[in-house]
């Protein structure tokens, strides 16, 4: 602090900020040993002869139609397998979704839902939060053990995650929207799919098929990667081009791959606008 | 859902599911065979026997700690490295010509849009294997994600205090540190806690390509089909990933208030 500053071009908060930042860097140094965080070993000669021979690979990426029709064909595959998947976790999540979710519950009309029915409830919910906290690589690695390598297990995965996901955010969306028409179809003696279809789908149809058409998209840049164990798709291929140190058909896999992802995108958008 | 834009986008979807049901080689019989149902029996029965032993415990353990250090040294670090392609990729006023903002915004798509493992498949050649190269990954990643995020939260923030600074005379520098980095900062921490919470995720599986942590753990047991210490792994994995949900919620109470 010398004489000529004035204070008042001082900064109030300097100090906090200060000791806020040491603190951050005294919690950062157990985390910068743990993951053996030595950014120099990138820059050592053998590091550099390695990783430019592979980049200097890139170009130019590999456009020979033998191999552009290989990649077009796993590209199709990683679509089918993401909507197949999606299918199939269509037909696990819209059950356990009617289930689960507490509106259409007649026990719980008049006041507190029955001991069997909230157990019921509850098993579900819990076989909802196991089936999306397994990532779905996790679910693609078991299933390469049972059903052996290739599009199935990664399509296996992808409905088991998904189903999670799917099943979840149905029940939440329908338990957000206004009870009173499903509740009256219900006291008056509907039954519960009618007074599904009847009370609850004309409300939340868009919102569920929006976000369904959403998670597509997810499902696409995930099986996309779901290749690398073995499942099947995109991945595989750039898995293969990468273990053989391949540099340009890895640049034209990335390029594909930036540009499937950008489709899915645009699609999801579109079919949101119409469907949504 | 009669009207022909309806029409259109349902026949797309079907036709989709359809062909993709038809192309794919699915082994349905193989899946659906006894022998299958028997294995995938074996396969979670003996997934129900998670392994206690204290020498197992304490590598899990280590490995949890890395994995958990790589999802938050790679969120911070692209926190870092996003900020500072958010600034150019963000127009700050209407006499900003932002010269950088497509090439900046170009550079952060395509981190984007290539996922984390494949950063990892692709680091490891420079970074070697283990969780360095997974970190990294991370960081890409997150970068371009966090990048984009960030800068519409700079072009979106209000403009008076920078204008009131930029009209005293003060720099480009002066006027995002002291007039809109403090009014976003909220809205920046936010969006990298719900990116932690992502990156956690990630961080447990990038191991399988080699990028260290549990998911390498994982893949070397159940490459050798250990059971136990699989069954061990997998509980690990969602007690961290459960842990950070909840450390997150917490977070953002307290940012919220």
């Amino acid at each position: 602090m010398s004489a000529a500053a004035p204070p008042a071009l001082r900064d109030p908060a300097w100090t906090g900020r200060v000791f806020w930042s040491l603190a951050a860097l005294a919690l950062l140094a157990p985390a910068l040993v743990a993951t053996e965080f030595k950014p120099w070993l990138l820059v050592e000669p053998g590091a550099l002869k390695a990783t430019g021979r592979f980049v200097g690979d890139f170009l130019p990426p590999k456009f020979e139609p033998g191999f552009l029709w290989l990649v077009a064909q796993e590209c199709w595959r990683t679509v089918a397998i993401a909507t197949a998947g999606m299918a199939l976790a269509l037909v696990l999540a819209i059950p356990m979704a009617l289930i689960a979710n507490s509106v259409l519950s007649v026990s719980a009309l008049p006041g507190r839902m029955h001991a069997l029915p909230f157990a019921v409830r509850q098993g579900v919910r819990a076989l909802l939060i196991v089936l999306r906290s397994v990532p779905e690589l996790v679910w693609a690695l078991v299933f390469v053990r049972v059903v052996g390598l290739g599009p199935t297990a990664g399509v296996l995965a992808i409905a088991l995650t998904y189903s999670g996901m799917l099943g979840k955010v149905y029940c939440e969306i329908l338990e957000s929207d206004d009870r009173a028409a499903t509740h009256a179809l219900l006291r008056n003696g509907a039954g519960r799919l009618q007074a599904f279809f009847y009370g609850m789908l004309p409300q939340s149809a868009s919102e569920l098929t929006s976000y369904t058409v959403y998670r597509w998209e997810c499902a696409i840049r995930s099986s996309a990667v779901l290749g690398f164990v073995g499942a099947g798709g995109l991945g595989q291929q750039m898995d293969n081009s990468m273990k053989m140190f391949n540099g340009s058909e890895v640049a034209t896999m990335l390029l594909v791959f930036m540009l499937l992802v950008g489709l899915a995108d645009g699609a999801s958008a579109w079919l949101r606008r119409r469907i949504g | 859902m009669s009207r022909p834009s309806h029409a259109a986008a349902w026949g797309f979807l079907a036709a989709l599911t359809v062909a993709s049901f038809w192309t794919l080689d699915l082994q349905w019989a193989k899946f659906l065979s006894a022998d299958a149902a028997r294995r995938m029996g074996r396969f979670l029965l003996e997934l129900l026997a998670p392994t206690a032993e204290p020498g197992f415990l304490r590598k899990l353990a280590v490995a949890s700690a890395e994995t958990l250090a790589m999802s938050a040294l790679g969120t911070l670090l692209a926190v870092l490295a996003g900020l500072a392609f958010a600034v150019p990729a963000a127009r700050t006023h209407a006499g900003d010509r932002a010269l950088w903002r497509w090439p900046t915004r170009l550079v952060l798509n395509a981190l984007r849009s290539i996922p984390e493992l494949v950063w990892a498949a692709l680091l490891i050649i420079a970074a070697g294997l283990g969780p360095f190269a997974g970190t990294l990954a991370l960081a890409f990643h997150t970068t371009g994600v966090l990048g984009r995020l960030f800068a519409e939260a700079i072009e979106n923030a209000p403009l008076g205090p920078a204008f009131a600074l930029r009209a005293q005379g003060a720099g480009a520098a002066k006027v995002f540190f002291y007039a809109t980095l403090p009014q976003i900062l909220p809205q920046l921490m936010s969006y990298a806690l719900y990116r932690w919470e992502n990156n956690i995720r990630a961080a447990a599986v990038l191991g399988v390509v080699g990028g260290g942590g549990l998911g390498q753990l994982l893949s070397f047991h159940m490459g050798l089909f250990h059971m136990r210490e699989t069954s061990s792994i997998l509980i690990a994995m969602l007690l961290l990933v459960a842990l950070v949900d909840v450390a997150s919620y917490f977070a953002r109470r307290i940012l919220q208030r």
